[in-house]
């Protein structure tokens, strides 16, 4: 007399525990040796999972599963769609010689009913794997860093010499949002370096050019525009929710915003400056290593620090200098790697050669310390504040006393004109070259 | 004698040269040599005190003379003195 099914479900009941979806999620959350085993098919189980769960098909679990779970008296909680295939899997388990073994009476469609957590795993379409395939076939960036790349929303504050290059290179890899603060339009003069606009884009504003050919390169890839020039005022709504901020201004003024909304709001920025033939580059992460202001307490007069605008730069300069700020910021993306926290790297192009400086968190910053984050959270002004209402950006304003220059510095040579707005974000060209921060000094020869 | 390696928008106080060799046995003997000179980089490195401007870091083998000894940093004959002020070009 050969079993019907009903035999066959009725002496799974007796060999295999079951247990509810409550019960096993409160198992599982007192002991951390207990798995959550799911068993249905792999199109299943893309279309979502219990939190934390692992899957073995249950045509691949005789198998799988001592690859997967291979302590025979750890606890085993297995789970399909409705509650019966995972009895039978139970008994698959059972006769391997697993001895804790339960299954999870309604499966997932009860896991999920109970409102208990479940995860999305990242499904790319055929159209990504195609793409994205060499970074698939990295096992550290895999489908799941490209996951998180496409996740990834990065600011870029600049869409110039520093910005073109690394936007480009962040679309090629799929960072799914960019978002642009630049508010100035394309000049004929940007095109020695600025890569993302063309010659028949010139007048056009910087931020379409540069959603023109992030789109025709990726059109996945979300460009958000920023029209403005980033302002103590507008800063905060600007930087929030992007992961990563890459700094490629022109001015003091609006690196030294970047950094202070930058640290309170805890995203890392990607920093780098460049001058005729040479760069810096460095990572600052808010709390983890130094900010903008530890390593420069107070900026330069404006004749010691002209803009590419004043002093001119090697096109290629800040296009190594901005694909290096790429290489960093896919770095914090995915997680992989030492990034230049704490670490300052020049390129002198002439010499082809690197230099690498440490960095240290200076105990006494007026932002990123713990006495300027005490007094943030005690809703203090912070010592660096400008006042707001006067129209003219000091820096530094409780030590940067007696500073030659202080008050107003702009990097290109525009003294005292930042508070007439004028470039504040982009990356220099509109701005008042009006030859204040031109002198012998930086007129001279250079190498 | 040590190195000291001139960033290129002090150059032009520096008739130009990247890099000199000047003799000091500490951080403030080098500098001092140094604008001793090139007179024109005493004002931009130097505040009027003859203290470093702020805007201005210096580095001894690689490390921010800040967290050494400031001037008293000690200098070897093998070693690199950069100078490194802000530059806030984008490009």
């Amino acid at each position: 007399m050969p079993n019907s099914y009903a035999d066959l479900l009725r002496e799974a009941r007796e060999q295999v525990r079951e247990v509810s979806a409550a019960e096993a999620a409160t198992a599982r959350e007192a002991d951390p040796r207990v798995v959550l085993l799911d068993v249905r098919e792999e199109t299943e189980w893309e279309a979502g999972h219990a939190a934390g769960a692992i899957h073995v098909s249950k045509s691949y679990l005789e198998q799988d599963i001592e690859g997967a779970v291979p302590e025979r008296d750890r606890p085993i909680v297995i789970y399909c769609a409705g509650g019966i295939r995972s009895l039978f899997a139970g008994q698959i388990l059972r006769s391997l010689g697993y001895t804790n073994v339960a299954s999870m009476a309604g499966g997932f469609q009860s896991w999920k009913a109970q409102g208990l957590e479940w995860d999305m795993p990242r499904i790319l379409s055929e159209a990504q794997k195609h793409r994205y395939s060499r970074h698939l076939l990295i096992p550290e960036v895999g489908v799941e860093g490209q996951g998180r790349l496409l996740d990834a929303k990065v600011l870029l504050v600049g869409a110039g010499g520093l910005g073109s290059p690394a936007a480009l290179y962040l679309a090629a890899a799929g960072v799914g949002t960019i978002g642009i603060v630049d508010f100035d339009v394309v000049d004929v003069s940007n095109l020695q370096r600025q890569i993302l606009h063309t010659t028949d884009r010139v007048g056009e504003r910087k931020v379409e050019s540069a959603r023109k050919t992030i789109n025709a390169l990726n059109p996945e890839v979300n460009v958000v525009g920023h029209e403005e020039m980033l302002t103590e005022a507008n800063v905060e709504r600007i930087i929030a929710g992007y992961d990563v901020i890459l700094d490629g201004t022109d001015t003091f003024e609006t690196r030294y915003t970047v950094n202070d909304a930058a640290v309170a709001a805890g995203i890392p920025v990607v920093h780098a400056s460049v001058f005729r033939f040479e760069g810096q580059l460095t990572v600052f992460k808010p709390f983890e290593g130094p900010c903008y202001r530890c390593l420069y307490p107070t900026p330069p007069p404006p004749e010691l620090a002209p803009g590419c605008s004043v002093a001119g730069v090697l096109g290629i300069v800040p296009g190594i200098m901005g694909m290096l700020q790429a290489n960093e910021v896919l770095k914090l993306i995915l997680g992989l790697g030492d990034s230049l926290a704490g670490r300052l790297l020049l390129f002198d192009a002439l010499d082809a050669s690197f230099t690498e400086l440490r960095l240290k968190r200076d105990p006494a910053c007026p932002v990123c310390s713990d006495a300027a984050v005490a007094a943030r959270a005690a809703g203090e002004s912070p010592a660096t504040a400008s006042p707001a209402d006067s129209g003219v950006f000091t820096l530094g304003g409780s030590y940067g006393a007696g500073t030659p220059g202080a008050g107003v510095r702009g990097a290109d040579g525009a003294a005292g004109v930042i508070g007439a707005g004028v470039d504040g974000t982009g990356t220099g060209e509109a701005a008042g070259v009006d030859g204040a921060g031109v002198d012998g000094s930086v007129g001279g020869p250079v190498a | 004698m040590s190195t000291v390696r001139i960033p290129p928008v002090l150059r032009g106080a520096a008739l130009g040269e990247k890099q000199v060799e000047v003799e000091g046995a500490t951080v403030g003997e080098v500098l001092a040599a140094l604008v001793a000179r090139y007179p024109a980089l005493g004002t931009q490195l130097l505040t009027p005190d003859g203290e470093l401007n702020r805007f201005v870091n210096v580095y001894v083998d690689g490390q921010d003379v800040r967290y050494l000894q400031e001037r008293e940093t000690p200098v070897a004959p093998t070693d690199t003195v950069i100078i490194l002020p802000a530059m806030a070009g984008g490009g």
